[in-house]
């Protein structure tokens, strides 16, 4: 093999304590290496010229760039090879940016250690053989697994785009956090009516397939090609048959069912419709709370619906859809408030979360909009909001900031001035963050026309007083504590990844953070994309944020989703496991380390052997390393290849 | 108020002190507050304690060494408790109050007399002999008066004795003394 070996200035980021030079001229000797030079940006235009201009003239079959991390412009020059006619895997990449110019000042030292990575990746080079994709046909159509405003403009954005849309909702109906809201910051317009029509779009298109009240059970197959079980939980109606006429509701005599849709503000009936615009519209036993069910008693609803819905025995129903992507809009929940004990935890009814405040100024919600204590019913005049609850805070384990709180804590004390015009809000707020278009402006008119009196500190303790609450505080601009009289504390309650988030990355292979927020492919440049091809993220549950930034996540996401199917063939990625089949001797080892179960039991003459399924394997190598017999090798990473480098580096 | 010059007045060889003596980093501090809320004792202070922390921080040694607050602390530590960030403010009060002693500074003298009596006490009791500190309290402050009404009701339950205590480990306790004094020494 005839190796070229480039090696970058980066501007100033390398050569500035590199020399480039010296590394060229070092690399001459290398074996296999018969030509070498220094250039001033290897990934520019000129750059990728010179290499094609020097495989020409010299002969080259085999590449080495000495610059940055392969993760930044290893496909660039991998194009860059495939341009001048070579197989795009007798490349191989030496960074000598990230791992040594940038740590390291010493120029003597940089310039050594950059030499021994050009040097062990032309050792690997000299191992490496070309490789070839596959292809395979692709499934057109797309799930989509969440029902908020993410998942919906997700969903609409595929289905308009002519995809077939399986969209699967956890509760009987879609909407999800943005359709308890009363209103939206910073244009303080109505939430349900900017949803509602998209939720009915959803429920009319042609496209869309819609799943409420189920859940992903279980993930099979890669991209292209996803076989997905999906648990349609027991609603105890037939959906096919109920109208959503509301009648059963209306005579159902269990009054005492937990309301979740208005945040356990009030009860409802045992068999519900979470609110007039539910998509869809259809009604669900909550089994606990029916006394048919429980008792074998009533049955009322069953009597009154006109179309024999009610369905007593129903169970659990799984259906298999295949889809040739998925995107997870699976959202948020609210942090569980009563750990902090200075804000009574839980004991007091009138400190409430900033998500049943919305139910109460909601028309739709349990007070019909109008603001009440939840402790005596009387409308509040002093309202204090306490800012960062579960939000910027290592001590409860959640030190980011969720982002929306500022926002929403100030529209709070809009409509709350709105509501009561002789009311008074208090905020306690450590820092006001609010960078987003007209954010700031929203935040200034809160204090500004609204006069809601904005206190810097935080909150200590809550106790109660007569009918009353008294928040102690700080305000530490004033360098003094402080008490208000309280009607009704709200906490801006910060958010956290959904339940049950961990167990659907799990499901479709993707990474999660320490707070169980998935983890998008690339911070800046891959913000939709996971590492596993093929599923996408959208919306709060790769991180809290507010609607514009889901909004844009979903048409994102669908976006990317409509340019993978914009092929009819995927290519696979070669470098993926095989096995060699006269060294395996069927131990299936490396069946249960396989974390993609990519790999499955073969019969080969009545002999047990393991067998990769190349479209499923992710290229992790684990399987390599695990196999007794060295008989799984990973392609473009076999023992051979990593060997040849660490006997390049371990030459004394 | 006159300007703080931050390039002149700031003496990080100060706050590195205080970093090291209380092994808390004062960094994680971002001035929430919370401590402040939550201490019984702003009403007298001078410093609200979220600004003993600022000052820390700001490097301003003399500001926080002349500060009332510090002999004020009673160190219930609900500053501690309530840190979102986990910091031992106590903790941090408590090395202050021993820098401003070091370096002299006792800005509430009848808190240092206080103290100076009752650990004279321990050490040379094995364990407080409370009429012997208010003895020598009242000596070196004159405040004859101070708390004279709790004598009626304490006398009674037995909780003051008129000769110094005789406890097991006395020399235990002196050698924690003459340890202490040895190393501060050093």
């Amino acid at each position: 093999m005839k190796i070229g070996v480039f090696v970058c200035h980066c501007g100033t980021n390398i050569e500035g304590t590199v020399d480039t030079a010296a590394v060229a001229a070092a690399s001459r000797e290398f074996p296999g290496v018969v030509f070498a030079t220094d250039t001033m940006y290897a990934c520019s235009e000129p750059g990728q010229d010179g290499i094609i201009e020097a495989i020409k003239e010299h002969k080259l079959d085999g590449v080495v760039v000495a610059s940055c991390t392969p993760r930044m412009h290893e496909p660039t020059f991998r194009r860059t090879l495939e341009r001048a006619g070579l197989n795009r895997y007798l490349f191989e990449m030496a960074n000598i940016r990230e791992h040594v110019s940038w740590i390291g000042k010493d120029r003597e030292a940089n310039t050594n250690k950059s030499a021994d990575l050009v040097r062990m990746a032309a050792a690997k080079l000299l191992k490496n053989r070309p490789l070839f994709s596959k292809q395979f046909p692709v499934n057109k159509s797309v799930m989509v697994v969440g029902g908020g405003v993410a998942g919906i403009q997700a969903a609409l954005d595929c289905a308009n785009g002519g995809l077939k849309v399986v969209l699967v909702e956890k509760d009987t109906t879609i909407g999800g956090k943005m359709a308890k809201l009363d209103k939206t910051f910073p244009t303080v317009d109505c939430s349900s009516c900017v949803l509602g029509p998209l939720m009915v779009d959803v429920a009319q298109h042609p496209n869309i397939n819609l799943h409420a009240y189920s859940e992903i059970e279980e993930v099979n197959g890669y991209v292209g090609n996803f076989e997905i079980k999906v648990k349609k939980k027991a609603s105890y109606v037939d959906w096919d048959a109920c109208t959503g006429c509301g009648l059963c509701v209306e005579k159902c005599p269990s009054r005492k069912a937990t309301d979740f849709f208005n945040e356990k503000l009030a009860t409802t009936k045992a068999i519900n419709i979470p609110f007039p615009q539910a998509i869809p519209k259809k009604a669900k036993i909550d089994p606990d709370f029916c006394m048919k069910i429980q008792k074998d008693k009533c049955g009322v609803c069953a009597k009154v619906c006109p179309s024999e819905a009610i369905d007593f025995t129903q169970k659990d129903e799984f259906i298999t859809e295949n889809v040739g992507a998925v995107v997870a809009a699976t959202g948020f929940d609210l942090f569980d408030w009563t750990v902090y004990g200075q804000y009574g935890g839980g004991k007091y009814p009138d400190v409430i979360t900033s998500l049943q405040y919305e139910r109460m100024l909601s028309a739709s919600g349990p007070s019909e909009g109008h603001i009440k204590r939840p402790s005596d019913g009387k409308e509040p005049k002093n309202v204090v909001f306490i800012q960062c609850v579960g939000s910027r805070d290592k001590s409860v384990g959640r030190p980011y900031c969720s982002g929306f709180c500022c926002m929403y804590t100030a529209k709070q004390t809009i409509l709350t001035k709105d509501h009561i015009p002789d009311s008074q809000s208090h905020v306690f707020y450590m820092d006001i963050r609010s960078p987003g278009k007209l954010y700031d402006e929203f935040t200034r008119r809160a204090m500004e026309e609204y006069g809601a009196n904005y206190i810097r500190g935080r909150v200590s303790m809550i106790y109660p007083k007569g009918d009353n609450l008294v928040v102690r505080g700080a305000d530490t601009l004033m360098g003094a504590q402080v008490e208000i009289d309280a009607d009704l504390v709200v906490l801006a309650v910060g958010a956290e990844a959904s339940v049950g988030a961990t167990d659907l990355a799990k499901k479709l292979r993707i990474s999660y953070d320490a707070y169980g927020f998935f983890m998008e492919g690339h911070p800046k440049l891959k913000p939709v994309e996971t590492n596993t091809a093929g599923v996408y993220l959208a919306g709060a549950c790769q991180g809290p944020k507010d609607i514009p930034a889901s909004v844009a996540q979903g048409s994102a996401a669908a976006s990317k989703v409509l340019g993978l199917f914009s092929q009819d063939m995927l290519a696979s990625d070669p470098q993926v496991s095989v096995v060699d089949i006269k060294r395996c001797i069927g131990c299936g080892k490396c069946i249960q380390t396989c974390p993609f179960g990519a790999i499955k039991e073969i019969d080969f003459r009545g002999m047990k052997k393991a067998d990769v399924i190349e479209t499923i394997c992710q290229g992790c190598g684990i399987c390599t390393s695990t196999c007794p017999q060295g008989a799984v090798q990973l392609q473009h990473f076999t023992d051979n290849q990593i060997l040849a480098e660490v006997n390049a580096i371990c030459r004394f | 108020m006159e300007i703080v010059n931050i390039t002149k007045s700031y003496d990080s060889s100060f706050v590195k002190q205080v970093e090291k003596e209380s092994g808390q980093n004062m960094s994680h501090c971002y001035q929430c507050g919370n401590c402040t809320a939550g201490c019984p004792y702003t009403f007298v202070y001078d410093q609200p304690v979220n600004q003993i922390m600022r000052l820390v921080q700001a490097g301003q040694k003399e500001t926080v060494l002349k500060s009332k607050s510090l002999w004020l602390c009673a160190t219930c530590e609900s500053c501690t408790t309530r840190c979102p960030n986990n910091i031992d403010v106590a903790h941090i009060m408590d090395v202050l109050r021993h820098m401003a002693r070091r370096e002299g500074y006792a800005p509430v003298p009848t808190v240092k007399s206080f103290w100076d009596s009752f650990l004279s006490s321990v050490e040379k009791h094995g364990r407080v002999f409370e009429i012997g500190l208010l003895a020598s309290y009242i000596a070196k402050t004159g405040r004859f008066w101070t708390d004279v009404d709790l004598g009626p009701k304490v006398l009674p339950k037995g909780k003051m004795h008129f000769k110094p205590p005789q406890i097991q480990g006395k020399e235990e306790v002196q050698k924690i003394f003459n340890r202490f004094k040895e190393e501060s020494r050093k």
